[in-house]
C-alpha cells in the first residue's frame, strides 16, 4: 500500500513539473506567435511599433562583448587551475572559493556593483561598456566550471604524448589538450550566452533602457559608451508599461527561441565531446 | 631554448593572472559594495535600519525590516512548493522513468532552467496573478504569486542536482535492499534517498539561493508594498525588489541605503554560500 503510494507521489511529481513546464511554454507560444508580425522586426523603435529588431541587435553586440572579455580570461584561469597549480596550494584555495562565491552572488548585486564601479567610478555611465563587463564578471564562474570540467576529463595520455614529442608545457595545452577540451569549452561558452540573454537585473543600473542600435556606424568606437537595452531588459519594459501586451507575448516567444536554440547547441556540443572520447 | 624558456614563464605567469582576476573581481564587489554601504548603515543606525518597520525615504525612514521578512516568506513559500516537487521528480527521473520518458523529460527540464526570469515573471503576471485575484481574496499580486512563481523557477536547480545525488548512490545499495526483500518503492525511499541526502539538501540549499537572489519575477507580481504582509494574499516586498524599484531614481541617503539593502542581501547570500559549502564536505566525508 506506502509502496503504491510512494510510486503515486513520485508520478505526481513528475507530473506537476511537466504541468509547470507545458503550460508556461504552451501559454507564451499560443499567446505570442499571431502577433509576430513583420513590423515587429521593423529597423527603428517607434511608440507605436515597439521593435524588438534594435534590443535584439544589442543583446548580440553586448553577449558578444561580455563573451570576448570572459572568455579568455575563464579559459586562461581553468587551464592555470588544471594544468599548472599544485592542487590544494593557498592560492588555488581562494581561487576557488572565490568562483564560487561569485557563481553564488545574486544577479542584482552584480548590477548594484556594476553601477557603482563601471558606471559611476570609471564613469563610463549608462553604456554597452559598463553593462558587457558587469556580465563578462557575471558569467566568469560559469566559463571557469565547464573549461575546468572538460580540461580534467582530458586523458593523461594526451599530455604525456604532447611532452613524449618534446613540446613544451605551453605546446601540449595548446595543441593537445585545450582542442580536445573544445566541444566542453563551448558548452560553457554557449551556457554563459544562455545567461547574458537572460539577464535584466544586472543590466538596468548598467546599460539603461534605450532601445537603440547602438551607433558604431557613425561613432566608431565612442558607440561603446552608447546606453542600450538587450531583449530581455527590453521585454520587462514593455511587461512594466502594460501598452503593448501582444509585442510582448512575441517578445517572449524570440527569447524562448533563442534558449531553445542554446539547449540544443549545448547538447550537441556535449554529444560530440562524447562521441570523441569513445 | 632560451626562447622557448621565456616563452614557457610567460605564459605560466599569464595563466595565473587570469585565475588571480576572480579574486579581484570579488575584492572589487565587496569594496565597492561595503564602502557605499555601511556609512550609510551607520548614519541610519544599524538598529534602525535592520529593524525599523518603517520605509520612507521621502521622510529619512530607512527600516528594510519588512523587506527582510518578504525575502524569508517569499523564499519559504518557494521552497514549500519547489522542493518537494523537484525532489519527486528528481527521484521519479533517476529510478522510476523508462529510458523513453526521462530522455522526453531532461531538454524539457534544461529548457526550464533556461527560460529568462522576465519570461516567469510575465507568464505569472499574466496568468497565476489574475487567478489568484479572482478566486482568491486581495488584488492577486502577492506573497502567494511570487512563491508559486520561484516555486516554479527553482524546479530545475532542484530537480538536477537531486538526480545527480541520487545517481551517485552506488548500485550495490538498491541491490543490498532487494536482497533483503525490500520492494522497489521501499528500497528507492529507506535506502537510495537517505544515501543521497546531503547531495539534496545541498540541492535544496541552492534553491534557497536562487530564490533570495531572484528580482525580475519577484518584482513583477509581488506587490512590492513594504510592509510585513499579514496574509500570503497581501503584497510584499523583497530586499531584491527594494533595490530594483528604486535605484533608478535614488539619491544620496536613500540611495546608500538601497546600496545597504543590497549589502544585507549579500550577507544573507554569503551564510548560504557558507551552508551549503559545510554540506558539500559533510557528503565527501561520508
Amino acid at each position: 500500500m506506502t509502496s503504491k503510494l510512494l510510486k503515486a507521489a513520485t508520478y505526481a511529481g513528475a507530473i506537476l513539473s511537466t504541468l509547470a513546464l507545458v503550460s508556461i511554454v504552451g501559454y507564451i507560444l499560443i499567446q505570442g506567435v499571431p502577433h509576430l508580425t513583420p513590423s515587429l522586426f521593423a529597423w527603428e523603435y517607434t511608440s507605436e511599433n515597439v521593435s524588438l529588431m534594435p534590443a535584439l541587435i544589442s543583446t548580440l553586440i553586448m553577449a558578444a562583448l561580455s563573451l570576448v572579455m570572459a572568455v579568455p580570461v575563464g579559459v586562461a584561469s581553468a587551464v592555470y587551475l588544471v594544468e599548472y597549480a599544485r592542487p590544494g596550494s593557498r592560492f588555488v584555495r581562494v581561487v576557488r572559493v572565490t568562483t564560487e562565491t561569485l557563481q553564488g552572488i545574486p544577479s542584482i548585486i552584480y548590477g548594484l556593483f556594476g553601477l557603482l564601479f563601471f558606471t559611476t567610478a570609471l564613469g563610463w555611465g549608462l553604456s554597452l561598456l559598463s553593462g558587457a563587463c558587469t556580465l563578462a564578471i557575471m558569467v566568469l564562474p560559469v566559463i571557469m566550471r565547464t573549461t575546468e570540467e572538460a580540461l580534467l576529463a582530458v586523458p593523461q595520455s594526451y599530455r604525456q604524448g604532447g611532452f613524449a614529442l618534446g613540446a613544451g608545457r605551453v605546446r601540449t595545452v595548446f595543441r593537445c589538450v585545450l582542442p580536445s577540451a573544445l566541444p566542453g569549452i563551448l558548452g560553457g561558452v554557449l551556457l554563459a550566452l544562455g545567461r547574458c540573454v537572460g539577464e535584466v537585473a544586472a543590466l538596468l543600473f548598467t546599460a539603461g533602457t534605450v532601445a537603440q542600435i547602438p551607433s558604431f556606424g557613425t561613432e566608431g568606437i565612442f558607440a561603446l559608451f552608447e546606453s542600450c537595452r538587450t531583449l530581455a531588459v527590453h521585454m520587462y519594459v514593455l511587461a512594466s508599461e502594460g501598452l503593448h501586451l501582444g509585442e510582448t507575448y512575441a517578445t517572449s516567444v524570440v527569447l524562448l527561441v533563442m534558449v531553445v536554440v542554446l539547449n540544443t547547441l549545448t547538447n550537441f556540443a556535449a554529444k560530440k565531446l562524447s562521441k570523441e572520447r569513445r | 631554448m632560451r626562447s622557448s624558456h621565456a616563452k614557457e614563464t610567460f605564459a605560466r605567469i599569464c595563466f595565473t593572472l587570469a585565475a588571480a582576476l576572480s579574486i579581484v573581481a570579488v575584492a572589487l564587489i565587496c569594496i565597492f559594495l561595503f564602502a557605499n554601504g555601511i556609512p550609510a548603515m551607520a548614519e541610519i543606525g544599524l538598529p534602525e535600519f535592520l529593524l525599523g518597520h518603517t520605509w520612507k525615504p521621502s521622510g529619512d525612514e530607512f527600516g528594510i525590516f519588512p523587506m527582510i521578512i518578504g525575502s524569508i516568506y517569499v523564499t519559504a513559500g518557494a521552497i514549500i512548493i519547489g522542493v518537494p516537487t523537484g525532489i519527486l521528480t528528481a527521484i521519479f527521473l533517476s529510478r522510476f522513468a523508462s529510458s523513453g520518458v526521462a530522455r522526453l523529460l531532461r531538454p524539457g527540464i534544461e529548457l526550464l532552467a533556461g527560460i529568462p526570469s522576465v519570461v516567469y515573471g510575465f507568464f505569472a503576471l499574466m496568468v497565476i496573478v489574475p487567478i489568484i485575484r479572482t478566486t482568491l481574496p486581495g488584488n492577486g499580486l502577492s506573497l502567494l504569486a511570487a512563491a508559486l512563481i520561484l516555486g516554479i523557477m527553482i524546479l530545475p536547480t532542484i530537480i538536477t542536482v537531486s538526480k545527480n545525488a541520487l545517481d551517485a548512490v552506488p548500485k550495490s545499495y538498491y541491490e543490498s535492499a532487494l536482497a533483503l526483500g525490500a520492494t522497489h518503492e521501499r528500497a528507492v525511499f529507506r535506502v537510495m534517498v537517505p544515501a543521497a541526502f546531503s547531495g539534496i539538501m545541498a540541492a535544496v540549499v541552492l534553491g534557497i539561493g536562487r530564490a533570495l537572489g531572484e528580482t525580475m519575477a519577484v518584482v513583477m507580481v509581488a506587490g512590492n508594498q513594504p510592509l510585513i504582509p499579514e496574509s500570503i494574499f497581501d503584497g510584499v516586498r523583497t530586499l531584491t525588489a527594494n533595490i530594483v524599484l528604486e535605484m533608478g531614481y535614488a539619491a544620496d541617503l536613500h540611495r546608500e541605503a538601497l546600496i545597504a539593502t543590497g549589502v544585507v542581501l549579500f550577507v544573507f547570500i554569503m551564510l548560504i554560500s557558507l551552508l551549503f559549502a559545510a554540506i558539500k564536505k559533510r557528503g565527501q566525508n561520508s
